[in-house]
């Protein structure tokens, strides 16, 4: 486990860590990940949510693939307890990657409920950038950094979030076809590249070959069964590869 | 005003998205911030689920291309699933490159669009 080192940053005041980690999240990585919520915003139009309901997602959940799922499933009438089941499958990694995060969050003076403010904020862009940027801000105002990454990232997809949704009432619909497109070839590129270990990249597949049959078969509970089964061989595979 | 079926128009349109969504979130988080450091994130427990969880996103993605609903409905199948491999092809010739990839995959999406249809 990375365990946070001693080299002693320059010291920060609380604001300028807060708008350091703010601004952070319109670089780069950030944007790729809006260009997605772009096409979350439009799929959530097309779902049938309101422009109340697809803002209120980003903020339950702060986690696109999640939010669409969940999307989906309302959109398909499923029951509660398949939304949620399915959701919290696709949420378990956050505990992880919490773990990991933790030693980071800890040097701060304030009481210990800040820091479950802060982990809302776990979801892999702001966790990557996390992990890169926090090693470099003193001790002491991480958590406050951390802050201001979350806050960031939370203000760039509720705005693209609006603009994917009210772009695709108005834009023609080969556009609106392409914007809707970016979403899930972005979620299956990002999986590929951060997936490591073998049964990650079998469960991509499993997931790809069983996603067709188990929709005819099971709507509803397609993404479950696919998820369970796909998933469960994937890791029996990659198990019986590690020995 | 919210058209969507079942639950989910009901309890004012946000109330199921916070208990679905929030509620299924969001401990998973709070349990990682509360027990820290004494876990092994690379357990058989934790491959599993995210095992489970790559291929609900793989699936997702999947029924998102091959039965769209939409916009994406009115492209014609072959034109998605051959700007679906041309994505993925381009991602893996540019080193893994996410940009090159949904960019090379969106525009050849528009490209059959206009061509084959």
């Amino acid at each position: 486990m990375i365990e946070p080192s001693t080299p002693t940053p320059e010291p920060m005041t609380h604001a300028h860590a807060f708008w350091r980690g703010t601004l952070a999240m319109f670089g780069v990585p950030a944007l790729v990940l809006y260009a997605g919520i772009l096409g979350y915003g439009a799929f959530a139009r097309e779902a049938g949510l309101t422009l109340g309901q697809a803002l209120a997602l980003p903020v339950f959940l702060q986690a696109l693939p999640a939010q669409v799922v969940l999307a989906d499933h309302a959109a398909r009438g499923a029951s509660l307890a398949a939304a949620a089941l399915a959701v919290t499958l696709t949420a378990v990694r956050f505990l992880p990657m919490t773990v990991v995060l933790m030693p980071w969050l800890k040097g701060h003076r304030g009481p210990r409920w800040h820091e479950l403010l802060a982990v809302h904020f776990v979801a892999v862009t702001v966790w990557i950038e996390g992990l890169r940027r926090l090693p470099k801000v003193p001790p002491e105002v991480r958590l406050v950094s951390y802050l201001g990454m979350g806050s960031g990232i939370l203000a760039g997809t509720l705005a693209a979030t609006a603009l994917g949704y009210l772009a695709a009432g108005t834009l023609p619909q080969w556009m609106a076809a392409a914007l809707l497109f970016t979403m899930p070839l972005t979620f299956l590129l990002a999986m590929v590249e951060t997936a490591r270990a073998r049964s990650d990249q079998l469960a991509i597949v499993a997931g790809i070959v069983l996603a067709p049959p188990a929709y005819l078969w099971f709507p509803g509970f397609d993404l479950l069964v696919t998820g369970l089964v796909g998933g469960t061989l994937a890791w029996a595979l990659g198990r019986r590869r590690r020995g | 005003m919210s058209s969507l079926p079942g639950v989910w128009g009901t309890w004012g349109g946000y109330l199921p998205f916070f208990i679905a969504g929030f509620l299924a979130c969001e401990p998973w988080r709070w349990g990682g911030a509360l027990i820290g450091r004494d876990l092994d994130p690379n357990g058989e427990v934790f491959i599993w689920v995210r095992a489970v969880s790559s291929a609900i996103v793989a699936g997702l993605v999947t029924r998102l291309v091959v039965f769209p609903t939409g916009a994406l409905a009115a492209i014609s199948a072959p034109t998605r699933y051959a700007a679906a491999a041309i994505g993925i092809a381009a991602f893996f010739a540019f080193r893994k490159n996410l940009g090159a990839g949904v960019v090379a995959g969106t525009l050849a999406l528009i490209a059959g669009h206009f061509t084959i249809g």
